[in-house]
């Protein structure tokens, strides 16, 4: 089994090699060793899509707006997921951010994890018709468990999920009613010598 | 009275770094401290009477053991090689977590003397090989088997049986990745693993030439005197492969420095120095003279780096006993001041060294801050402006800023990836090929091409729009940022300048490690010894420990 440090390394200096800047390699490095440790298929969708780069030209897109759409070809997960992270404060803005056309989606995902955890929100994505939830990039949530991810994904929906439960208050009460059953009632003379005891709430 | 941290600017550069000694903060020092009181073992020794076979020992506490599996194989004197081109070695070594099954010791038979050939798995955590010193072994058992204890002058020029020429871990060739056992207590600091296995491989090393020593004559054959064993340590060879590491984990590096800065302050604002702790730093300061008087090299580079030295620590001793009153307030201080102005880079930081040897109270702490989690700086604040980006490089690259980077000297060296065997190496760009395949470990020339970019730029964009535009430059743009808070982050040098020393940055890790008598070989690969005066493993409950400066090598 190659170990995570290996795999880093060597997609690094793969992203490189086909024609990265350093800076942005150490990126995808980080981002497949991330795929690889949450079981998806990092490693196999980045050698397909760099084999795949030799012949088509992948369109970069460097400033990210609500409605994103390419020319001709699918955009570069790289470059767009790299563009994502670096502009995540203006994009949590959007209400929804809506991309046509992404080549090797996976590889945009890992961006998105790591977004996650940058903004401290949750992030919703809709591939197509696959929904996924980015989980601060603490774990991804998506129906591509043991299925493969597609090459190409048509339309993509983005969202930034306001931290809120996802109980209702009815369920939390009934939760804590339970938890309320390991307290003890507390005698009135042990409520007399409790901290703050014997002071005045002008002190 | 408060004292400054010395300037990043000062000691940042290789020149001083290459002057750094081991200390008390060091990793081989902190390992032995950290597992004083785990259970020594040797629980398997199987080998033949020419010492050739297997080795197990461990170190246990509670549910936890370390287990260094050895491998000790017939090699041929044309085989043998510290060079990183070697296929076989005299021994080759793991570290195992766990007690190893027999399954186990199977699978690593086939692997572990391959190296880095071989495939290893997540229950492996370090991986090393080494070569004996052919010369000092043989000796050490002709006379071991003929009752004798080998001539001491030998072992002095020497100071140990085995070198080592590499030691792997942190997730290389299938060894465990670093985040499964961080949250370990006992290796909270630093390559605590790597010292580990070192450390057992010296003794295994021991055990070889008695065992070796015993089957070639067995009515007549002694042991190796327990006090010279303790004399020796393990050699090791090492090149280029480690010199990027420290450009390649910058908040790690400043966490050493940091550390070290740290304790020299504290010590520095010692008001009134006891004087079990005068006397103390004075003994080890005088002691370690031993320490330069037998650190024998070929390279006149480092003779005169001794010498020098030595000058200087006979100065210094005679300062310390002749003019100096350690009763008077902030003697450290003091000491320090007096340094600056009359010793050498080599013989300040050595004395700094000592200087911590009375207070465990300041370094022990520190010792725990020595570990880094580069991933939490990893990602570029880029919602920040390219005003704030100008302004920290300003402050923090300073004297970088200051270099032309179109002299042909100052950009005359490259530094690559060998193709045969995947190693770090270093070339001049104009004699050459192959500098369009640079690493970027030239941070200094793209420091200042980033700044002279920025200088374009709007001074209220974003660092995410800069970024968009200039791609080329984000490994350093991340850079900027880390040292801005961690100011010892960075090598305040020109690493590909026709005059580097390549050795300087080795030197300075491995003054971490605690290696001592630096050896270098050329002005790319050195030798040095480890653990040379260590206490052997079944001393280590109740240890001197100021053995360092206690050889009698």
């Amino acid at each position: 089994m190659r170990s995570l440090s290996e795999i880093e390394t060597a997609v690094k200096r793969a992203s490189r090699a086909v024609g990265f800047s350093w800076g942005n390699s150490e990126e995808v490095g980080k981002s497949i060793r991330l795929l690889e440790l949450f079981g998806l298929q990092g490693i196999k969708n980045l050698n397909q899509y760099y084999a795949d780069k030799q012949k088509k030209q992948f369109e970069d897109l460097n400033l990210i707006s609500e409605k994103n759409e390419p020319s001709s070809e699918a955009y570069c997960p790289i470059i767009l997921g790299i563009s994502f992270l670096d502009q995540i404060k203006s994009l949590e803005n959007f209400e929804i951010i809506r991309f046509e056309k992404i080549a090797y989606p996976v590889i945009f995902l890992s961006f998105l994890s790591r977004a996650s955890e940058i903004s401290g929100k949750k992030i919703y994505a809709k591939f197509d018709k696959n929904e996924i939830l980015l989980n601060l990039n603490l774990n991804i949530c998506s129906s591509f468990f043991n299925q493969e991810f597609p090459k190409l994904v048509d339309k993509v929906e983005i969202k930034f999920l306001n931290n809120q439960d996802n109980f209702t208050e009815i369920e939390w009460n009934s939760l804590y009613k339970l938890a309320e059953n390991t307290f003890v009632e507390e005698s009135e003379s042990l409520k007399q010598g409790a901290a703050g005891a014997g002071l005045t709430d002008n002190d | 009275m408060k004292v400054e941290l010395r300037d990043p600017n000062t000691i940042m550069k290789l020149s001083r770094l290459g002057s750094f000694h081991q200390s008390k903060l060091s990793f081989l020092r902190s390992f032995l401290s950290e597992f004083k009181d785990w259970d020594y073992k040797r629980d398997l020794f199987n080998l033949d009477q020419n010492g050739y076979g297997e080795a197990v020992y461990s170190f246990k506490k509670k549910d936890r053991v370390y287990s260094l599996i050895c491998f000790a194989n017939e090699i041929k004197d044309e085989e043998r090689s510290d060079r990183v081109i070697a296929t076989k070695w005299d021994a080759a070594f793991t570290l195992h977590d766990g007690v190893p099954s027999k399954d186990d010791i199977e699978r690593l038979k086939n692997e572990v003397p391959k190296q880095e050939v071989g495939r290893l798995s997540f229950k492996e955590l370090t991986l090393s090989r080494a070569n004996k010193s052919v010369r000092v072994f043989n000796h050490v058992v002709e006379c071991l088997s003929e009752g004798k204890q080998p001539d001491l002058n030998l072992l002095s020029k020497v100071g140990y049986l085995y070198r080592t020429t590499a030691v792997y871990g942190s997730g290389k060739f299938g060894l465990a990745d670093r985040f499964r056992i961080k949250n370990r207590e006992e290796i909270n600091g630093p390559f605590r693993l790597e010292m580990m296995l070192v450390y057992l491989v010296r003794q295994f090393t021991f055990d070889q030439v008695n065992h070796v020593a015993h089957y070639k004559n067995p009515k007549k054959a002694v042991k190796l005197d327990k006090q010279i064993c303790k004399n020796l340590g393990i050699g090791n060879s090492t090149g280029l492969g480690m010199a990027p590491f420290i450009v390649n984990h910058p908040t790690l590096l400043n966490n050493w420095i940091l550390s070290r800065e740290t304790a020299l302050k504290k010590i520095r604002e010692i008001k009134i120095v006891e004087n079990e702790d005068s006397e103390l730093f004075k003994d080890c300061v005088k002691k370690s003279l031993k320490n330069i008087t037998s650190w024998n090299t070929d390279s006149e580079y480092q003779q005169n780096k001794i010498k020098l030295l030595l000058k200087d620590v006979e100065n210094f001793i005679d300062y310390i006993e002749n003019n100096f009153n350690f009763k008077t307030e902030y003697p450290f201080n003091t000491i320090y001041m007096w340094l600056e102005r009359n010793v050498c880079e080599e013989c300040i930081e050595y004395i700094v060294s000592i200087m911590m040897e009375p207070y465990n109270n300041i370094t022990e702490p520190l010792v725990s801050n020595m570990s880094s989690d580069e991933d939490k700086y990893f990602n570029i604040p880029t919602n920040r402006t390219v005003q704030e980006l100008i302004v920290i490089i300003e402050a923090r690259y300073s004297n970088i800023l200051k270099i032309n980077f179109d002299q042909k000297e100052n950009n005359q060296n490259f530094w690559f990836i060998s193709k045969n065997k995947e190693e770090p190496r270093l070339a001049d760009r104009f004699e050459e090929h192959g500098s369009e395949l640079e690493q970027p470990l030239a941070i200094a020339r793209d420091i200042k091409k980033l700044y002279e970019k920025l200088l374009l730029e709007k001074n209220n964009s974003t660092i995410a729009k800069f970024l968009s535009l200039n791609s080329e430059l984000r490994h350093v743009v991340r850079r900027a940022f880390i040292i801005e808070k961690f100011p010892y982050s960075e090598i305040q040098d020109n690493t590909i300048s026709k005059s580097i020393v390549p050795i300087d940055m080795l030197r300075l890790k491995l003054s971490f490690f605690g290696a001592l008598k630096f050896d270098p070989r050329s002005d790319k690969w050195l030798r040095i010894c480890m653990f040379q005066g260590a206490p052997l493993p079944n001393e280590l409950r109740n240890y001197d420990e100021q053995w360092v400066y206690k050889t009698s090598n």
